[in-house]
């Protein structure tokens, strides 16, 4: 196997289901021609705006307090939470992308799925209760919380903006691409709508709205794919069976369509996307977040149930979308450029779910699913946005400039104008990268989140000894060392920067970053032998009490 | 927070007893969801031919599908499991060990 074939293939897989950046990357994007109105589908998306505008003002005038601007005021139950974080953990290129890939690739694309599912069991298991607990409204409450609060909040608020802004932007590209395809809109103008609805949820509904956003897009999403599927295995008797066999003799892989290709041929790749898929689901801080929404430990367990629930019926609805696809979007030739079932899909390849709304639906179906991958971007750009203001506001403005002596209103104010002058960043920069391959923000978001964040998060909630300076070098390092191996990776040094060959040769940085930084806050903090390093080995005690029990937490949510 | 509650309870050896019972049982099932994940990855990766066999002659079922699905409804399966215990027998003895350190308070 061509090692630059594979990685290649590697990193767009791996940004595929992250993020609708992919959709922008892709080769199939070349043909993104604007399509004509989709009129359906700019109806449906109307009542969607609409809706979440009445949500938005409802919500503003239950946001009063800094709580319930970032956390919703802690009262979210744990059903809700689990489905917001599914509608936040699933992108609009989850539908878009896995369905496309089940298509084009068979089995190789479930065993992916997998990798997507099985960081949430690991989350409950080792994170849920503690993130809960120690959490108020930004996961640098957890770790600054005996550590030295300005140089700490510091670091994780860098970290912090670093993975959403990357993430934001690749999120932003996508959306502009996916918009001019799904609705026939300017990519400018779509890109306007997006920032502009984002700003309007987030600054005047806060986390109720963003929640509310997100837990209506969660029902929209499984109920227009629990639809679509079941009107595609509707032809095949809801025989598995009969639509394998099928499936095998009309695709090109034909036998091989169930046997693993070249996805996981490299151990390092796959461990290393693994390992990044997992724990970077972990320290990515609009998820993290949504912890902090709910009443208790109780329901931060509940969530996790709830999400992986559904996530788990999902990636399967999907896995059998892409299956039958292969039939009935596959073996007509409407759905091929002049009509050529060798060709080239209508739209490229990422259409192939939208096509089977249209084969099994008609143009209604088809428009309600383009109204759900709009709203889709929505609900994730406003959980993040949320997320980016939050560090800017509560961590650096509230916490680093002002030392805590800021007031309630105008660290409140602050936010706002963080999530406006986000929006707008957000808008710009991806005008900016319109015509750029973004995928390489994908795996810095997801390698940043994996190395930066969740080394220094995880031994501050189970290491006793973590003391500042290590933290501030874990961290530190863990963000520059994720960054440089993207930069020198083939997706930036070669796609972008227009080198010959890649210094870094894999596409994901997680296997080789993340160590790093375990290994420097551990020999740092080892080491450290200050005074102010002890008390804060003593103030592991209280800490680990509370984020056993939740005592102390509860008052957390209040003020 | 007053810091003498969080000493009180410290010192009260059922919080020994939780940590250490709600800990085990947490790592056990992480562990279960490693291994059988990331040797399921190292399957997939060195021995792509076993994952790919039919689970009989003449059916579409391949051991790949089969072992994802399982994967999907295992993997739920003990956030069920753990939720529960951890909802039910773990935070009773939460509950208790924080409302004697309470009126030890006091």
């Amino acid at each position: 196997m061509n090692a630059s074939r594979l990685s290649r293939l590697a990193l767009g897989l791996a940004s595929l289901p992250l993020s609708a950046a992919a959709l922008a990357a892709g080769p199939a994007m070349e043909a993104a021609q604007k399509q004509p109105l989709n009129l359906h589908a700019i109806g449906m998306f109307f009542v969607f705006v609409l809706m979440t505008l009445g949500i938005t003002y409802w919500a503003a005038s239950r946001t009063k307090s800094a709580s319930d601007f970032y956390t919703a005021g802690g009262g979210i139950t744990g059903f809700q939470n689990g489905l917001a974080i599914a509608g936040d953990y699933m992108s609009a290129a989850t539908l878009l992308g896995l369905t496309a890939m089940m298509y084009a690739q068979g089995v190789d694309a479930y065993i992916y799925m997998i990798a997507f599912f099985v960081g949430w069991p690991i989350i409950l298991f080792l994170m849920a209760e503690r993130l809960r607990n120690l959490g108020k409204f930004t996961f640098a409450d957890i770790t600054a919380y005996r550590l030295d609060q300005g140089k700490v909040r510091t670091m994780a608020a860098v970290s912090s903006l670093t993975v959403v802004c990357f993430y934001l932007v690749a999120q932003m590209v996508g959306a502009g691409q996916l918009i001019k395809l799904l609705f026939g809109l300017d990519y400018t103008v779509a890109l306007f709508v997006v920032g502009a609805l984002m700003m309007v949820y987030v600054t005047f509904g806060g986390m109720v709205a963003t929640t509310w956003v997100q837990i209506i897009k969660a029902c929209m999403l499984l109920l227009g794919g629990t639809t679509v599927m079941l009107l595609a295995l509707s032809q095949f008797g809801f025989s598995f069976e009969a639509l394998a066999t099928r499936a095998m003799e009309v695709h090109k892989l034909g036998p091989k369509l169930f046997n693993p290709g070249s996805l996981l041929a490299d151990p390092v790749t796959a461990i290393s996307l693994g390992l990044g898929l997992m724990f970077g689901t972990a320290g990515l801080p609009h998820i993290l977040m949504r912890f902090f929404t709910v009443t208790d430990a109780k329901e931060a367990r509940k969530s996790v149930l709830y999400a992986s629930g559904i996530i788990a019926y999902f990636f399967n609805v999907i896995a059998l979308m892409g299956l039958a696809a292969i039939l009935i979007v596959g073996q007509n030739p409407q759905y091929f450029e002049g009509g050529d079932l060798a060709g080239k899909i209508v739209g490229g390849g990422n259409m192939v779910a939208m096509h089977l709304a249209h084969a099994v639906g008609g143009n209604l179906l088809l428009g309600f699913l383009s109204a759900v991958a709009f709203a889709t971007i929505l609900a994730v750009v406003a959980g993040l946005a949320l997320a980016g203001a939050s560090a800017i506001s509560h961590d650096i403005y509230a916490r680093v400039i002002m030392k805590g002596r800021a007031s309630e209103t105008t660290e409140i104010r602050v936010s706002k104008f963080a999530t406006i002058g986000l929006g707008v960043v957000a808008v710009l920069l991806g005008i900016v990268f319109e015509k750029m391959n973004v995928a390489f923000m994908v795996a810095l978001a997801f390698g940043v989140a994996a190395s930066a964040n969740f080394p220094v998060l995880i031994l501050s909630m189970y290491w006793k000894g973590l003391t500042t300076r290590g933290a501030l070098a874990g961290g530190y390092l863990g963000l520059f060392s994720a960054v440089t191996f993207v930069v020198l990776s083939k997706s930036v040094w070669v796609d972008v920067l227009g080198n010959a060959a890649p210094i870094f040769p894999w596409t994901q940085p997680a296997l080789f970053s993340m160590p790093l930084a375990f290994l420097a806050t551990i020999v740092v903090s080892l080491l450290d032998s200050s005074h102010k390093a002890r008390s804060e080995r003593e103030a592991f005690e209280d800490q680990y009490v509370r984020a056993q029990t939740g005592v102390g937490a509860a008052s957390a949510a209040a003020h | 927070m007053s810091s003498s509650v969080y000493a009180h309870i410290r010192r009260n050896p059922r919080f020994a007893e939780l940590v250490a019972k709600r800990t085990r049982f947490a790592t056990l099932l992480a562990a279960i969801v490693l291994v059988v994940f990331y040797g399921f990855v190292l399957v997939v990766a060195f021995a792509p031919q076993i994952v790919g066999q039919r689970l009989s002659e003449g059916s579409n079922l391949t051991i790949g599908i089969v072992a994802g699905l399982f994967q999907f409804i295992f993997f739920w399966v003990l956030t069920f499991v753990y939720v529960r215990r951890a909802n039910g027998e773990f935070d009773a003895i939460n509950t208790e060990i924080v409302r004697a350190a309470w009126q030890e308070e006091k």
